[in-house]
């Protein structure tokens, strides 16, 4: 089956522990998780994890049926690119050693709609919003002009449209069957 | 009332109705012990030779009375001893809270003595897993494991908790077990799932497809799994297989969950299952697996197992669904509730002429009756013949294992305890005494091979201090049997390393640690040997000498057609 990039949307508990337990049942089936993302929700109590792996849709089935099974967990959601919006903030430090070339570089940036947040006689630092397309377009230009360094947050999705991940459905109440049989 | 840590969770364990502890002490739970010692009048304390021994014979109280087993250790070492128990537990489902103590809080993270981070190491073998930093936390958090530990499909929990908490005081509310969902982390669980304490239905419209699938279906198989067992589905699961009028076939977790002798039974399915489990599962038409993962001994091959058929699973765990064999419907739920909806909905089926097919294949394998040494056949027949029917059996792993499944015929659910999905050596004994503890009116057996049993015989003088009168069978060939039959039909015969021709001798170990033992060689010895041991009440150990080239049949190899034997 093809092999393919596929982001897995999970709600947690927020306590300490929990980004262990989810990001080791990765390793242990022998993923590499491509991109990581967490953070409190509107719940200060909840946690969402955006992870983004390379697998086959059989095993994206098989991993996040087991992240459900985890006691913390409360939902996951596999999030398709044509149903969902993705986002990543990247931070890039050009080299530009002088006028000329912060221009050019400046001129850049504002065709991709990236701010420049810091500037110093030799380099100029950039803040770039998109998904990994865009980032990956402004990253091979600069290359050009050396990048210093760089850092990205990782990929946050959300579902297009009005559903969410707390919607449930009926195999959420599958999962929560067996955590529930008290 | 304020009480110490220590107290609380002596509380939290009555709440919970725990009357027997296996353990074993040491520095960092030396608070825990020092309650004990006042609680001693209502909760019983099994000391064991070794952490290992404990965390199995907890296993085994769990598995024989279908209540929540509990182990105590200490920290680093004690802790890592209960590893391979806690791991048993999980792959075999039961329910078991391990509860350890680790350094006080000012010394966590500083590789102090005897630390070790115990709820990471126990990650992937829990159903989870606590650490405890806030003696106001413990006694929800305690309510919480042995809830955790029961529902839904049971598994061991482990709560580790800081050595300062079991000395620090805290208010303590007595809760009844009944309100326990009605307070605190449990609520919030529960609310999390937005239903009530109430087992949920399962499905309707997933009862109505099987139902029609079931009217549909001219030659069905059944699947007797662990969750039959654990479930104690096991009346639901008779009348319902009567009314499909449907060939049984069990996996080794579950043993117990069809009478042994039902006329629809067919043994054992899969590596070492009978000619007709194996057959009738390559030509069904529909398979309906109750509370089985398709593990890989049993779904040898997951592409062609079962390809005539369609495939409905029931299960609890809904990350069992699609896992190992990809199914055509499936029905989240308590086998129980599940069965017994089934039940009640479908006609009396008649599926004479399959039955008859089924049946045309053998259901029992044909060994030998021997000549001059002693055969499995002849020691387990006479074993049945002696012991009472009812009669609790722990095994190990290994050829005994296997044999001991073909040949017993096991009547209720709980009357086996083997290691089935981690296929621990070294289970056997520990699960003996915790079974023969939590069933102190029923006959218990240890059934052994001379390798697992060197594992953990070192509780043979737990058996001799606290008189638990298990009686061990070993089936001695001086051999790693079952490695030695794949180093025979695999390897060229290179019998690399399986040869055990060593000590202890077993009668002497027997005597050593104030048991009787005997060294049996033939029938007639070793029916005085069974009839003695019933008789002297005590523990016993009966070492039996077999042929070390003796084989299990039949055999499917790993990974290959469910129907091509390569022993029969």
């Amino acid at each position: 089956m093809e092999i393919k990039r596929h982001t897995l949307s999970v709600l947690v508990e927020n306590e300490a522990g929990v980004l262990s337990q989810v990001s080791r049942l990765f390793s242990r089936k022998g993923y590499n998780i491509e991109s990581l993302a967490v953070g409190t929700t509107d719940n200060p109590l909840i946690s969402r994890i955006t992870i983004e792996v390379l697998a086959d849709d059989d095993h994206i089935l098989l991993l996040s049926n087991q992240l459900r099974k985890l006691f913390p967990v409360h939902s996951v959601k596999i999030l398709t690119p044509e149903k969902s919006l993705r986002r990543e903030l990247v931070l890039l430090k050009v080299k530009a050693e002088n006028s000329e070339r912060r221009s050019e570089v400046i001129q850049i940036a504002n065709i991709f709609r990236a701010s420049i947040i810091d500037v110093c006689i030799g380099s100029l630092t950039l803040a770039l919003i998109g998904d990994e397309q865009k980032t990956g377009a402004i990253e091979r230009i600069l290359e050009e002009f050396e990048v210093l360094e760089l850092v990205r947050t990782g990929v946050i999705a959300l579902e297009r449209g009005i559903e969410t991940i707390n919607d449930e459905t009926k195999e959420k109440g599958e999962f929560n069957y067996g955590k529930n049989v008290l | 009332m304020k009480m110490s840590g220590a107290k609380i969770l002596m509380e939290c364990l009555l709440e919970q109705e725990v009357d027997t502890i296996f353990g074993y002490p040491g520095g960092s739970i030396l608070n825990v012990y020092d309650a004990l010692y006042e609680y001693g009048d209502r909760i019983r304390h099994i000391l064991t030779a070794h952490e290992q021994g404990a965390s199995h014979a907890a296993d085994g109280y769990a598995r024989s009375t279908g209540k929540v087993g509990v182990c105590f250790a200490t920290s680093g070492p004690g802790a890592t001893n209960l590893t391979t128990g806690i791991a048993t537990a999980y792959l075999d489902s039961s329910p078991v809270v391990f509860i350890t103590c680790n350094v006080s809080e000012g010394l966590m993270g500083k590789d102090t003595f005897q630390e070790v981070d115990i709820t990471g190491i126990t990650m992937p073998i829990t159903k989870c897993n606590y650490l405890v930093r806030d003696v106001t936390k413990l006694a929800d958090i305690i309510r919480e494991a042995f809830a955790i530990a029961k529902s839904g499909r049971p598994g061991p929990v482990l709560i580790d908790i800081l050595k300062n908490v079991t000395a620090e005081e805290a208010e303590y509310t007595p809760v009844p077990r009944s309100q326990h969902f009605n307070s605190g982390r449990l609520q919030a669980l529960l609310r999390r799932a937005s239903h009530d304490f109430k087992a949920p239905e399962p499905d309707e419209q997933d009862i109505n497809i099987m139902l029609d699938m079931i009217a549909a279906s001219k030659k069905p198989l059944i699947i007797c799994g662990g969750g039959v067992v654990r479930g104690r589905a096991h009346e639901e699961f008779r009348a319902f297989a009567k009314k499909m009028d449907a060939p049984v076939a069990i996996t080794v977790m579950g043993a117990g969950g069809i009478r042994g002798r039902d006329p629809l039974a067919t043994g054992m399915i899969g590596m070492h299952g009978t000619q007709a489990s194996n057959m009738a599962c390559d030509s069904c038409d529909l398979l309906i697996a109750v509370g089985c993962r398709f593990s890989d001994r049993v779904a040898l091959n997951p592409q062609s197992f079962a390809s005539q058929a369609k495939i409905v699973q029931i299960d609890i765990d809904r990350a069992e669904i699609n896992k190992n064999v990809r199914t055509d419907h499936h029905i989240v739920g308590d086998a129980k509730r599940v069965l017994q909806l089934l039940g009640e909905r479908m006609d009396q089926m008649e599926h004479d002429e399959w039955k008859k097919y089924v049946f045309s294949f053998p259901t029992e394998t044909e060994y030998d009756e021997g000549g001059e040494t002693l055969t499995p056949k002849q020691i387990l027949t006479a074993i049945a013949r002696l012991v009472p029917q009812d009669a609790m059996v722990a095994t190990d792993v290994g050829q005994h294992q296997m044999w001991a499944i073909q040949h017993f015929r096991f009547d209720y659910p709980g009357q086996l305890m083997t290691s089935g999905g981690f296929g621990t050596m070294g289970f056997g004994l520990g699960a003996a005494i915790g079974a023969k503890v939590g069933n102190p009116d029923k006959v218990v057996i240890h059934i052994t091979g001379d390798g697992s049993f060197r594992m953990n015989c070192n509780e043979l003088c737990t058996e001799q201090y606290y008189d638990i009168p298990v009686i061990t069978f070993i089936f001695n060939n001086g051999t790693l049997g079952m490695v030695r039959q794949w180093q025979n039909l695999i390897y060229n015969k290179h019998f690399s390393q399986t040869t055990l021709d060593r000590a202890p001798d077993f009668v002497k170990l027997a005597e050593a640690n104030g048991l009787r033992g005997r060294r049996v060689c033939n029938v007639s010895e070793l029916e005085a040997a069974i009839k003695d041991a019933l008789e002297w009440g005590h523990g016993y150990v009966v070492d039996c000498a077999i042929d070390m080239d003796e084989m299990v049949r039949p055999m499917v190899g790993g990974g290959s057609h469910i129907t091509q034997f390569i022993l029969n």
